[in-house]
């Protein structure tokens, strides 16, 4: 017990916590046993019959269930592993650009003409507008919603693909905009000298950003980037909408022939919730290790990233 | 472009539906989150465990299995969720008392959906309050009620207030998803049945619906920047 808010217990305290440990495991496991066990009982949820063909290998159907289950999960990372790249790479070339646009703001195009300059800071200013505002529309939508205009709205014009790609285009829209502020936000983050020694010592604008800020950033972020790979992960999931075969669709069609859904929803969820735990816990170990090289490296700790970007970045999906 | 005229009522309407479940969630998902939290910091370990595997089993799971185990597994249960057509608030959600559950469904797998992500920020909160400030209470001889009750909690709220609302705005993200599961005229089922059934032109549609979308989003999020932007001043 590490918590700030009670004391290492004493004899009384600890005798309390004991009786209501008891009182309350009781109380919790009672409460599982009326409201979850019975219920389910009752309508028979635990029979083989329903269970058999994703537990009992000696099942006919054990064989054939678990194949297709493996062709979904196969579909599901090829699926997550296609977005995660293309959305680390796009949201890379946005956090740039976004930054490249900044600093293009200020300036002034000394020595050239006139028109020539303020056409120049034009072009420049609208840019930066319009990457802002492709960032928070895209950012505001659904990804559900993003992944339906994709799928529905790319064959109006003329494009037809797999439905791999419309859930890979789809999740990459909306993670590489999310990926791209988490890399700004880290960037922006850092110290100022970092910046001003690069620029001191001749490097460009572009140059200091892909050289000196970005590298740190990726560094900064790595446990964001990790839980954003989780929702993308769990986003995967949309695809049954445009009946992409992931996991999940596997599982309704598998249900269409068993007719078992409490079962095969259970078997999905755990699969689901023991990859994505894994994952949250190595982007803690990362944060951790991460932590501990600062601090034997005598530098100060770089200002947190702002809050309600590593908490959208957790709840994305919260994006779902 | 005449769709978003003509059909101005379905894009209305979805709007309105929408938002209605997404204030409901909230509600909810608020109430349960800070349930949660409380087990989760609570001194007896037991309580402490459920309160960790909640937040584990919703935090790792798709929405989308939620949704489905909500939809389907529920009536292969014999629930209709029938608990949640509360006299008095039907008459403002009339959706919550209709014959067809989904509406209800898609209220209770949001809810528990969003709860762990609500706990999870009510909890960040928690951490963010100086640890000097419990233990001075503790020294002070104040139990562990007190404690929370007048010096903890009132500083957390401050501080939980950003991720509470990017919590928020995610899920009214999510709340699109209702559409596929059953819930007849929010937004995104409306984007649906204008596209395929009644053979609108797509781009106007989508633009409808994101506009529907974008004003509940947008907002929030700039509101919750310039929070942050005050509370990082602030703490200068």
């Amino acid at each position: 017990m590490s918590s700030v808010l009670y004391d290492v217990p004493g004899p009384r305290q600890r005798r309390l916590t004991l009786i209501l440990s008891v009182a309350a495991t009781i109380l919790v496991l009672t409460g599982a046993y009326y409201l979850i066990y019975l219920p389910l009982d009752e309508k028979g949820q635990f029979s083989m019959e329903l269970w058999g063909p994703l537990v009992d290998p000696s099942n006919e159907n054990f064989v054939l269930v678990w194949e297709r289950i493996w062709v979904g999960i196969k579909n599901t990372l090829a699926a997550a592993a296609l977005a995660i790249v293309a959305s680390l790479i796009i949201g890379t070339l946005l956090a740039v650009l976004r930054l490249q646009l900044k600093s293009l703001a200020g300036n002034r195009y000394a020595g050239l003409s006139a028109p020539v300059a303020y056409l120049l800071r034009g072009l420049g200013s609208g840019l930066a507008v319009l990457t802002r505002v492709c960032v928070e529309v895209f950012r505001g939508l659904p990804v559900v919603i993003t992944i339906f205009f994709v799928a529905r709205g790319l064959p109006e014009f003329g494009i037809t693909l797999e439905t791999l790609w419309y859930l890979v285009i789809g999740l990459t829209i909306y993670n590489g905009v999310v990926i791209a502020e988490i890399l700004r936000s880290g960037m922006e983050g850092l110290p100022f000298g970092q910046r001003e020694a690069a620029l001191a010592i001749g490097l460009s604008p572009f140059q200091t950003t892909t050289l000196i800020l970005l590298p740190q950033s990726f560094r900064i972020m790595l446990p964001a980037l990790i839980s954003q790979l989780v929702v993308v992960l769990k986003d995967t999931s949309l695809g049954f909408i445009i009946s992409y075969e992931e996991t999940l669709n596997i599982g309704k069609q598998i249900i269409g022939v068993l007719s078992n859904p409490i079962q095969v929803y259970f078997v999905i969820a755990v699969l689901f919730i023991l990859v994505n735990y894994s994952l949250s816990k190595l982007a803690q170990y990362v944060e951790r290790r991460l932590s501990r090289g600062r601090k034997t490296a005598g530098l100060a700790a770089p200002t947190p990233p702002p809050a309600a970007l590593t908490a959208q970045a957790e709840g994305g999906a919260a994006a779902t | 472009m005449n769709v978003l005229i003509d059909k101005f009522d379905v894009f209305a309407g979805g709007f309105w539906l929408t938002l209605q479940i997404c204030v409901l969630a909230a509600i909810g998902a608020l109430i349960l989150g800070a349930v949660v939290a409380v087990l989760r910091i609570s001194p007896v370990p037991p309580l402490r465990a459920v309160g960790t595997a909640y937040v584990t089993v919703f935090r790792n799971m798709p929405l989308t299995v939620v949704m489905f185990f909500a939809a389907f597994a529920l009536p292969a249960l014999g629930s209709n969720a029938d608990f949640l057509r509360l006299p008095g608030l039907d008459v403002v959600f009339t959706r919550l008392d209709t014959d067809l559950p989904y509406f209800r469904f898609a209220l209770i797998a949001l809810t528990l959906y969003t709860a762990a992500f609500v706990c999870e920020a009510l909890r960040s909160g928690i951490n963010a309050v100086p640890p000097g400030q419990a233990e001075a209470a503790r020294s002070l001889g104040l139990t562990f009620g007190q404690n929370l009750r007048y010096v903890v909690l009132p500083q957390s709220w401050k501080a939980s207030i950003v991720p509470l609302g990017s919590v928020i705005i995610a899920m009214i993200k999510n709340s699109a998803l209702i559409g596929f599961f059953g819930v007849v005229g929010d937004l995104s089922q409306s984007a649906d049945q204008l596209t395929s059934a009644e053979g609108y032109a797509f781009i106007p549609v989508a633009i409808g619906i994101s506009i529907g979308y974008l004003i509940m989003t947008v907002p929030l999020g700039a509101l919750l920047d310039r929070i942050e932007r005050r509370q990082a001043v602030a703490a200068r």
